[in-house]
């Protein structure tokens, strides 16, 4: 983790508009040149505010920009803030805040270096340092890469110090006890006389002296809040139907409006009759826009309805309309001239094999949905010099930007209110919606539109998961793996997704590979290759992106040579492990799992180990093949984060990925006939219902130095181990996801 | 047509077949039932219709017959229903947006059923899909909010 080398010689008021009575505090942070040659252009004064805490006669508000997507990131922002800041949790406000380049994430670049993350050598860590930079001056405010916590690790306990600090001195003044004689306590600074200030009535002259800024974090051990459970501030709105959503979110005066869009995902609109449409109660406008029509009513229901009753000319779409030309342009993507990366390229693969038994077998994985249960929406309202946009959006500042350049508003004067947001998995990295909704909105200036999409069109005009093919080639020796040859083929996710931004991606995409490539095992010969497929279906970045489909090629293919050599799945990983706190995990699991036992007949036990997102995780998982077919029936997961900054969260994470992991690998995917996603609405794409769900047993360790986010890693073992499990109990190898086409489900 | 929604009485200028679901979050404002597939696959829009749970994106409002019950009107954040307060407890809710369904199916089965085993868990509450993955958390509370009841 970067070190805060300094900190601040001033922080600062929101603007030079005061707040009414109150007081906004930031971290004014920059890098200084040093060490880094690397970094040595970064001049002095480019640097970022980030204002986190606001306080004024209302209260506290803590401001949390990175989007609560489930995830509970509003919820551990707050209590990395309140920590230092001596606050409780009831006691504050949390509020996203308005987008800014002061909120850009430092943590998520670090996925695109083209390093392991276990190296910690000065070349991984000067690339990683400027790519740090290159997200700031970017101002990337997004929520992605499982790195809310990561990034504001540091950054959030600085501000919430920074705020303590201030507002002690600012008691101080007031009071005339010296600073070193005051402590803080529940939103108030106490003074020796067992008198208090509460943080609000010190606003005012907070907001009057210099803000200190030489301040020291707390160590862990004194801690109050975080790495113990807390309560979610949203848990009692979730829990009482009070949460507004975004689909619930309600303007005075707004209209209700759906889309209808070419099937084939990018196709052209090429003429539409509406008059069946024009004529149904409720319906007040029908706006053709790029690829399709808007329709405007007076309640969803019948927007819905008569964007059904409207007949369309469509264009084709600019894929292959089957799947089975999907499939030859993987297959033909491993050849040399399509190499993204190899990054791994261990002793000497082809010598090995040229002498020995070889392995080989093909995999594949298929695109999927993210499907979310809240189907995407935004509102907007164009006005002349102003934009009003409120929707839930892991990238808010391209969203300002996107609709900066549809209206021709100023980007200053496009207003973007982030709001709640039921599930993404990666949905909502993508802003299509919102133009749309700008779209529709700019023909009818100064009503508010929201735009609801029907799960319908939610579904088939996903970007979804790449399809991803992986063959594998390896050999074994005296009950040991020593030749592991993995090639990947697939399109590349980050230049669809970029190419929607209308961005380039700068240099080779490095999830191709990732997932793969990067695993701490010490194979004698050991290669690791992918291949960048040609554009096929448009897709974006699914829950662990590259490693969604990766981790299970890397780990089951390994789990083919382990068998092959004959030894015993989870003591030849430890063996081959290099990486200390890697080789915990699995150990973790085994303990966990009770590993070697006998299971009893027809059970199988299987393992899998992924470092992703830089952290280790292991998973066991044990099934029984019943008359019915597989029932999953316990999952171990040990996990390597650093730290366990917030425990209900972190289980609860961990629980869903590799529920998310498991449900997919069972019976989802996507595939295109005729151009057009099969899959519709959850009775074809179901994922994992109550009664399937195992039972799950997660340990979270924290031997590492870095701290990690958790969103994203339990989901690659998921699938490898349950196939693995499979391998176990019936002899079946499982090869495609997902596993349902060749083994049913209880 | 009028509709009884958690205790008051609606007049509201409808289609027949229209969703009761749109009923209430588009016409009457009561968005805490909520829209996630259309087709009673997923549950998110359930309500109680005298006590029964229903998929409310199904029922025409013209065949409504009974008393509606939403999420609202089960309880409250100042009154929390056993169920609710058992889902507070446990803190099942990720993104929260099934919540609502989830609430809504168990407290109507557990009236009919306080002291119910795993099996009937997993029977009862498996039409309600989660996307965040909280199946272990909603069988806790479920058990929790059981136990709650049996000794209100």
């Amino acid at each position: 983790m970067g070190r805060v080398t300094t900190i601040a010689r001033r922080t600062f008021l929101i603007g030079s508009v005061a707040i009414a009575g109150g007081v906004a505090f930031g971290a004014y942070m920059y890098k200084r040149p040093g060490e880094n040659p690397l970094m040595a252009n970064l001049a002095e004064g480019e640097a970022v505010i980030t204002p986190y805490v606001k306080i004024d006669s209302e209260g506290v508000t803590l401001i949390t920009p990175r989007t609560d997507l489930g995830q509970g990131a509003y919820s551990v922002q707050a209590a990395l803030i309140a920590e230092e800041l001596d606050i409780d949790l009831d006691q504050v406000r949390v509020d996203p805040g308005r987008p800014s380049p002061a909120y850009y994430n430092t943590a998520l670049s670090e996925e695109g270096a083209p390093f392991r993350s276990t190296d910690e050598s000065m070349m991984a860590e000067s690339v990683r340092s400027v790519m740090d930079v290159l997200m700031k001056f970017l101002g990337m405010q997004v929520t992605g890469g499982s790195t809310s916590v990561p990034d504001g690790y540091e950054k959030l306990r600085m501000a919430g110090a920074v705020a303590r600090e201030t507002l002690k001195a600012a008691a101080s003044k007031q009071s005339g006890v010296p600073v070193g004689q005051l402590k803080t306590a529940k939103g108030a600074v106490q003074l020796p006389d067992g008198s208090e200030l509460t943080y609000v009535e010190l606003a005012p002259v907070a907001a009057t002296i210099r803000p200190v800024t030489n301040v020291t974090l707390r160590d862990p051990s004194e801690w109050r809040l975080l790495g113990k459970p807390m309560r979610r501030h949203d848990i009692v709105a979730k829990s009482t139907g009070t949460l507004p959503y975004g689909v619930d979110f309600k303007i005075d005066g707004m209209m209700h409006a759906t889309v209808k869009l070419n099937p084939r995902q990018g196709g052209a609109m090429n003429g539409f009759d509406a008059s069946a449409a024009e004529k149904m109660r409720g319906v007040n406008e029908i706006v053709p826009i790029t690829g399709g029509v808007g329709v405007v009513a007076d309640n969803t229901w019948r927007a819905i309805q008569a964007a059904n009753a409207i007949e369309f000319d469509w264009g084709p779409a600019s894929y292959p309309p089957e799947m089975d030309a999907h499939w030859e342009a993987l297959g033909k993507s491993f050849n040399d001239d399509q190499i993204e990366a190899r990054n791994r390229d261990d002793g000497d693969v082809e010598a090995a094999l040229a002498g020995a038994e070889v392995i080989e077998a093909e995999y594949r994985a298929p695109y999927l949905a993210h499907a979310p249960l809240e189907p995407i929406s935004a509102i907007v309202k164009v006005e002349d010099d102003r934009v009003d946009v409120w929707t839930g959006t892991q990238i808010p500042r391209f969203v300002q930007g996107n609709v900066a350049r549809m209206t021709g508003v100023e980007f200053d004067d496009v207003h973007v209110h982030v709001l709640y947001v039921g599930g993404s998995f990666g949905h909502r990295l993508e802003d299509e919606v919102v133009k749309q909704a700008v779209e529709i909105a700019k023909e009818m200036k100064g009503t508010p539109v929201k735009l609801t999409y029907s799960r319908e069109e939610d579904m088939i005009h996903d970007f979804p998961r790449q399809i991803a093919m992986a063959r594998g080639r390896g050999a074994v020796r005296d009950g040991k793996v020593e030749t592991y040859d993995l090639g990947i083929a697939m399109p590349s996710v980050i230049a669809s997704q970029m190419g929607r931004q209308g961005l380039s991606l700068p240099g080779p995409d490095t999830q191709i590979i990732a997932g793969a490539w990067e695993q701490p095992f010490a194979i004698p010969n050991y290669r690791m290759t992918g291949y960048r497929a040609p554009d096929l279906a448009p897709i974006s970045s699914w829950r662990s992106v590259g490693a969604s489909s990766n981790g299970f090629f890397h780990d089951c293919f390994l789990d083919e040579l382990i068998v092959a050599a004959g030894a015993d799945p989870l003591e030849e990983r430890i063996r081959l492990m290099w990486h200390d706190n890697s080789r915990k995990v699995l150990e973790a699991v085994g303990e966990m799992s009770g590993w070697g036992s006998d299971l009893g007949p027809k059970r199988g036990r299987g393992v899998a180990f992924c470092m992703s997102f830089g952290v280790a995780t292991a998973e066991v998982v044990e099934v029984t093949d019943t008359d019915d077919g597989i029932k999953i029936d316990k999952v171990f997961v040990a996990a390597e984060v650093g730290r366990v900054v917030d425990p209900v969260n972190f289980d609860n994470l961990v629980k869903g990925g590799v529920i998310w992991g498991l449900g997919h690998a069972m019976n989802c995917e996507i595939t295109y006939s005729d151009g057009i996603a099969e899959q519709d609405n959850f009775h074809a794409f179901e994922g994992m219902r109550l009664y399937q769900c195992p039972q799950i047993e997660v340990r979270g360790l924290e031997n590492g130095d870095k701290i990690r986010g958790i969103g994203e890693p339990p989901v690659p073992p998921a699938a490898p181990a349950l196939a693995n499990a499979i391998y176990a109990a019936t002899g079946k190898r499982i090869r495609e996801m997902p596993f349902n086409k060749h083994i049913d489900f209880v | 047509m009028k509709l009884t929604v958690n205790g008051q009485v609606h007049e509201v200028d409808v289609e027949e077949d229209m969703p009761l679901l749109w009923v209430l979050r588009d016409e009457l404002g009561i968005t805490g039932p909520k829209y996630g597939c259309g087709i009673a696959q997923c549950g998110a829009c359930t309500v109680h219709v005298d006590g029964m749970a229903v998929r409310s994106c199904q029922l025409p409002a013209g065949a409504v017959d009974g008393e509606i019950t939403t999420i609202e009107g089960l309880g409250t954040p100042d009154a929390l229903h056993a169920v609710q307060a058992a889902w507070v407890e446990h803190q099942v809710a990720q993104c929260g947006y099934c919540q609502s369904g989830q609430i809504m199916a168990a407290a109507s089965f557990l009236e009919t059923n306080d002291d119910p085993t795993d099996e009937d868990i997993d029977v009862a509450m498996s039409a309600n899909l989660c996307r965040c993955g909280t199946y272990p958390r909603i069988r806790e509370a479920v058990k929790t909010a059981a136990k709650n009841l049996r000794s209100a």
